[in-house]
């Protein structure tokens, strides 16, 4: 049997990161042992840091790891731990991985070409089409989409991803049984059907703010690089940047109007040096990534197929984006007629509905 | 000696009959009313008093007492004033008593003797035909209204001394008659226009699809993008109201006092839009002496709330039986009253609580969970009962400068009055008449989806993000599309544009 109860239970201990992981493991081999070890051979690890030895004893004692490794398994959440070798290989490199992953869905060995999308909650649609776009088009070059299943800019990743169909990872600031946010609980299905859902904290952790900066980490940890799509000055993205930095990554922004406060942060990245990303060859270019489309053409295929009508009232919607008033009224058809082929034009994934009664080619 | 006086008073819409009995006797001076009285009616001893002395005739100094039957229903209201005080002069013999039999007696008096009109008197009037009576005496500020109703000769009275007058049959008054034809057919000019408004084609269409199917329907728009000018003209497009739908509303009107001198007879489909500071008592109607609530005010027309979200939690709650039912019921001491309130609901709301979420040239201020809880106080059951749901985008304004032409309300409401006719006829024998009363078990029978439609809705739900509540309500907008294009088989395309009504549901600003 693996070690893997032992540690979870450690890992369940607040204060205990990747670094005393690596103290104990030198110190006794396996994370078992340390488990039940005796009180002053634990002491010796940890040598003057008398508080956090009461801590490993006293939680030693209230913690079954054999009761919490039923429980995840019940819940049909995977663990991976740093010793494990299909743990991912880009997120082992980083300074502190966190040494217990927990897994809902499948990670492979292919997401190791992946790309981080992250940006502000709050975006414009603007910043949510290109969002969606980018991760649609990456994710057919088979690279996979790493986010932060927030609202806003994440969730517009992850769906770009989903709607290539192609792969992607939320890496949550919560339990793996918390759903958060809880709006979100439907693309969260969608996500671990089309990859997985990661976190390193312990069944039952709330959301709470502190959180998210380390499980930014692990978000630019697991790719290759980081594109910050929209940030105000103050955006959690701009945390994630720092990390991808620091973590030897790439780090790409997307431009926004100079004058919007949803990209001051995006902007002040690219005065720093930040790649600036205008479209998906920008990043596949700097990633090295050969230009050979996997998910194949599934678009062209589509509008291959269109009838007249179709073909007629696509080619009036504009990759800006054209209001449904003036599609109407630059049409031959009738109000009724032309809403019905936006509906399947859509449904065929050409065109995108935005808010506000207009849509956007894609 | 005794008298007898037919009188009417008002139980919700409704008026019933009511005997004025008065008995006059020797012993102490009173007077007295019995028969469940309430402090209005209470009241019009004073006003009778005066009334009486005013008008030069005597008030007996003797016992009087006034009952008022049947005495299990409270009685509400100044209805009495005039009956009782004729009921007295009767009783004294200053008055020939011959014609009484024959004629009723409906109307509030003012000291000096004046009749004052009432409210609810062409509900009354409809009581009395319906027992047969053939007269009426009520204030000639309502006999208009009283003049509706067919078979009842209606006499109108000025003051105590002209109705003493017209039954001692020293004064004639010519029976009041109105041509109704007149008032049905002359008055239906409905003030506003749909081709005024410039642009907007999307959400015409959407307005159309409603009216035609009777479908409740809410928009989402920054300010000043024209939500109102829309709604307003939501009833220049509904089918002309019958005779038997405006004699309700009138009624309706009557009750509350609220009919307009120069209409005796509502004909246009009313609109109301309370202010969102409403209380729940002004929506759905009761208070001390019941009053018909905006919801009954809207009977037959629409109900438009502007700012949605902005309404009382509790206001909002209450909507929901009058969109079940059709009617508001209001539990009082002795009666359970009951108001229609058959009406279309249009709501309006912003976006965000801001205002300008979508909007390029101004920043929104609103942070996600404003955002989502703005949205969410219209959610659940309210919003279960809106099928349609649009968006309004801002107007440019060179839009509204460009002369395009805009298509008439009476061209519109052609098409919905033909939809209305096929679900008429589809309905017969139903206990329903639109498609958006369709139950559950009626969808499965009347909106039946070929393959390609099943294949379509399937697609929708799994690539559009729709949530399956709005499954039901697509299925009904897509059969009143049908029934636009006269087609008797729902088509994809019919479905394919009942499916961008659902706006709300695909949590877009998510
Ligand atoms: N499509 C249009 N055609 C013509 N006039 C318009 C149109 N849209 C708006 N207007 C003009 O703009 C004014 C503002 O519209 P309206 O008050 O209906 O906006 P609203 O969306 O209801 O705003 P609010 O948020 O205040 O409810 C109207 O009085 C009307 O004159
Ligand atoms: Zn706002």
């Amino acid at each position: 049997m693996s070690d893997t109860k032992y540690w979870v239970a450690l890992s369940c201990i607040k204060g205990i990161g990747s670094q005393k992981f690596q103290m104990i493991l030198k110190h006794f081999n396996s994370i078992k042992n340390f488990w039940h070890a005796e009180g002053h051979e634990v002491k010796e690890v940890f040598g003057m840091n008398q508080k956090i030895c009461n801590t490993i004893l006293k939680y030693r004692e209230t913690i079954n790891p054999d009761e919490e490794m039923d429980k995840i398994n019940s819940m049909g959440v995977k663990v991976l731990t740093l010793n494990d070798e299909d743990y991912p290989c880009n997120l082992k490199n980083i300074y502190d991985p966190p040494p217990v992953l927990y897994v809902k869905g499948n990670l492979k060995k292919q997401d190791e070409i992946s790309v981080a999308i992250v940006g502000s909650r709050k975006a414009t649609v603007y910043g949510k089409v290109i969002a969606e776009k980018l991760a649609r088009e990456l994710s057919e070059y088979g690279i996979t989409i790493v986010s932060g299943m927030a609202i806003g800019i994440d969730s517009c990743a992850h769906k770009g991803a989903i709607s290539g169909n192609a792969r992607t990872i939320a890496v949550l600031g919560t339990g793996i049984d918390i759903v958060y946010p809880r709006r979100n609980a439907s693309l969260m299905q969608k996500i671990i059907e089309h990859g997985a859902v990661v976190t390193e904290f312990p069944l039952g952790t709330t959301p709470l703010p502190q959180n998210f900066p380390a499980r930014n980490r692990i978000i630019s940890g697991l790719s290759l690089g980081t594109i910050v799509v929209e940030a105000s000055e103050r955006s959690g993205a701009l945390i994630t940047a720092d990390f991808a930095l620091q973590q030897g990554r790439e780090v790409f922004a997307v431009p926004g109007n100079v004058t919007s406060k949803y990209s001051t942060g995006c902007n002040r990245l690219i005065k720093q040096g930040a790649k600036l990303v205008e479209g998906v060859f920008d990043v596949l270019d700097e990633l090295g990534i050969v230009y050979e489309k996997i998910s194949n053409e599934i678009k062209d295929i589509a509008e291959n197929k269109l009838n007249d009508e179709e073909k007629e009232i696509l080619e009036m919607i504009s990759y800006q984006s054209s209001p449904v008033d003036s599609i109407i009224r630059h049409s031959r058809f009738s109000a009724g007629k032309v809403k019905a082929v936006l509906t399947s034009l859509e449904m065929k994934g050409l065109i995108r509905s935005l808010p506000g009664s207009s849509y956007i080619r894609i | 000696m005794l008298s007898k006086i037919t009188s009417c008073a008002l139980l919700g819409i409704n008026g019933y009959i009511v005997e004025v009995e008065t008995d006059i006797s020797n012993g102490l001076p009173a007077f007295d009313i019995v028969g469940l009285p309430d402090s209005a009616v209470r009241e019009s001893r004073e006003r009778v008093r005066s009334a009486i002395k005013n008008s030069g005739f005597n008030f007996p100094i003797n016992r009087i007492t006034v009952n008022l039957a049947p005495a299990d229903t409270r009685k509400e209201g100044p209805f009495f004033d005039l009956p009782i005080a004729i009921g007295i002069l009767a009783a004294t013999e200053q008055l020939k008593t011959d014609k009484l039999k024959q004629i009723a007696i409906i109307g509030e008096l003012s000291l000096n003797g004046d009749v004052k009109p009432v409210t609810g008197v062409l509900s009354m009037a409809y009581s009395l035909q319906k027992r047969g009576f053939k007269k009426l005496l009520c204030p000639l500020e309502n006999a208009e209204e009283a003049a509706i109703v067919e078979g009842v000769q209606v006499y109108p009275i000025k003051n105590l001394k002209e109705s003493v007058d017209f039954l001692n049959g020293e004064k004639h008054i010519p029976a009041f008659s109105i041509d109704i034809k007149n008032y049905l057919y002359n008055n239906s000019n409905i003030e506003v226009d749909f081709s005024e408004v410039k642009g907007q084609e999307n959400i015409k269409r959407a307005f159309e699809v409603a009216a035609a199917g009777h479908h409740n329907i809410i928009m989402i728009g920054p300010p000043g993008s024209g939500k109102t000018m829309i709604a307003r003209r939501m009833p220049s497009i509904l089918p002309a109201m019958t005779f038997e739908e405006a004699v309700e509303v009138t009624k309706i009107y009557s009750s509350a006092g609220l009919l307009p001198n120069s209409r005796p007879l509502i004909v246009n489909r009313p609109f109301r839009a309370p202010h969102h500071t409403i209380s729940a008592a002004g929506m759905v109607g009761g208070g001390r002496m019941p009053k018909p609530g905006e919801v009954s005010l809207a009977h037959f027309g629409v109900l438009f709330l502007d700012e949605m979200p902005e309404f009382r939690r509790d206001v909002l709650e209450v909507l929901r039986q009058p969109l079940e039912d059709e009617i508001v019921t209001i539990t009082r001491v002795n009666a359970t009253i009951t108001y229609p309130a058959k009406f279309l609901l249009i709501g309006s709301m912003n976006p965000c609580p801001c205002g300008f979420l979508w909007s390029e040239k101004h920043e929104c201020s609103c942070t996600p969970n404003q955002i989502q809880r703005y949205i969410s106080k219209i959610s659940g059951p309210l919003l279960d009962r809106v099928d349609i749901h649009i968006e309004v985008p801002a107007v440019e304004f060179k839009d509204l400068e460009e002369n395009i032409e805009s298509e008439t309300s009476d061209s519109i409401r052609k098409r919905v009055d033909s939809a209305r006719m096929v679900q008429l006829q589809r309905y017969k024998n139903l206990p329903f008449l639109y498609n958006s009363q369709l139950t559950p078990r009626y969808i499965q029978r009347f909106c039946r989806l070929n393959k390609p439609c099943k294949k379509m809705i399937k697609d929708a739900f799994d690539k559009l993000g729709l949530s399956a509540r709005a499954y039901n309500r697509i299925l009904k907008v897509a059969r009143t599309i049908a029934d636009l294009d006269m087609s008797e088989n729902i088509r994809e395309e019919h479905l394919a544009e009942a499916i961008q009504y659902r706006n709300l549901d695909r949590k877009f600003w998510i």
